[in-house]
């Protein structure tokens, strides 16, 4: 490199990119809340793993089930969750490219078929748990 | 330019223009322009205006001023924009703040160093590297729309790295190869022509490359020819990971190799 260019180098001005940098844009923001729901999947994930380890006890299942704490949990757990599978579904087309000849099937049915996926397994998951519960 | 004024008006609008002059202050600073409004002037206008009639060591690049060329990309309030595609009309009458392109060094007022992209694009090899040799004799490659339409949408890049200024992952680390250079490499790697995956594969597939991304998407909301580079990145992924998996069930590659 010569004196010239390495003197312009070194003058280059760098500037630091802050912290609170998600705060600046709506995106960015957005991005970090839909990273941040993770948490809550991966949460309640353990939690099911805690409830099904007490499932010979009666009385400990309840108990981890019908405090009022547990019910806004698993609330703010449902939202969470619903928050992440909803970007997650709408991002499937990005992903999953599918062709007719020179035409691109179009996004909005890619995400509908995932869709259809997602709610035909939560409906039979919940028909399992409450024919469960009813016995 | 000004005789044909059909704004007679006299309305103005501020430009708060970033400076940094390195021969003459270690800090950047702010200075204020009050240009002429016009309802069909874009900002790449405004700044020919003061370099023309104001200030004429304002240094800044530019070219087709129609947005092909990728040469006026700057941050408009904060907003990774080409300068020559962005309406003074959006923004009137609030004052509008130009700044040089995010997470790249400025090497003066609104010229950003971007060797680094450049540097990128060599190493993801952003050019067709064909399946087999054809000499001059033997004619075009052929290929029909269907294959054409497989690479096309990513063949649309300007290389105007706005989308390298709204990516937090190459702002906090610029080792990440980056929006642009990937669809660069998806490009060509979907070219019905190019023989050359396996040849980028090494730098798209490695820690710098696909996996740095986090899809926060903001590349392709920014940027201005509908690449969609984020959807260039996840395709890749996919294709990585198809290419692990099939490494691990068919060691010795198909016979196709």
């Amino acid at each position: 490199m010569s004196n010239q260019s390495a003197a312009r180098k070194s003058k280059e001005y760098v500037r630091p990119m802050p912290v609170t940098w998600w705060l600046n844009r709506k995106t960015y923001f957005l991005f970090m809340v839909r990273e941040l729901t993770c948490l809550f999947v991966g949460g309640y994930a353990l939690f099911l793993l805690v409830l099904l380890a007490q499932a010979n006890d009666a009385d400990a299942f309840a108990a981890m089930l019908n405090s009022p704490l547990s019910v806004v949990l698993h609330l703010v757990a449902l939202l969470m969750v619903l928050y992440h599978s909803i970007t997650w579904i709408n991002l499937t087309s990005k992903v999953m490219v599918v062709w007719r000849r020179e035409d691109r099937v179009s996004p909005k049915w890619i995400a509908a078929a995932n869709y259809v996926v997602w709610v035909a397994l939560s409906l039979s998951i919940f028909g399992i748990c409450w024919k469960i519960a009813g016995t | 330019m000004a005789a044909n004024d059909a704004d007679q008006s006299g309305r103005k609008i501020i430009l708060e223009v970033f400076r940094y002059r390195p021969d003459e202050e270690d800090e950047p600073r702010f200075d204020r322009y009050d240009v002429p409004y016009r309802e069909d002037w874009v900002v790449l206008d405004a700044l020919n205006h003061v370099k023309d009639t104001m200030d004429g060591t304002l240094s800044y690049r530019w070219a087709c001023r129609m947005g092909v060329c990728g040469s006026c990309g700057m941050m408009v309030n904060g907003e990774p924009k080409l300068t020559c595609a962005t309406f003074l009309r959006d923004y009137y009458p609030e004052p509008i703040r130009i700044e040089p392109l995010d997470y790249f060094p400025v090497i003066r007022d609104l010229v950003i160093n971007m060797d680094d992209f450049l540097h990128k694009l060599d190493d993801v090899q952003a050019w067709l590297i064909p399946k087999e040799e054809r000499s001059v004799s033997e004619g075009e490659y052929r290929q029909s729309p269907a294959e054409l339409a497989r690479y096309k949408q990513f063949s649309m890049c300007i290389n105007c790295m706005l989308c390298y200024s709204a990516c937090p992952v190459y702002g906090r680390h610029q080792g990440f190869i980056g929006p642009a250079a990937i669809a660069l490499a998806q490009r060509y790697n979907l070219d019905s022509r190019d023989g050359g995956a396996e040849d980028r594969a090494e730098v798209i597939f490695s820690h710098e490359g696909i996996w740095e991304c986090t899809f926060v998407g903001d590349c392709t909301r920014v940027c201005p020819k509908n690449v969609d580079p984020a959807a260039a990145i996840q395709q890749a992924k996919v294709a990585a990971t198809k290419d692990l998996f099939m490494s691990v069930l068919v060691p010795h590659g198909t016979k196709e190799q």
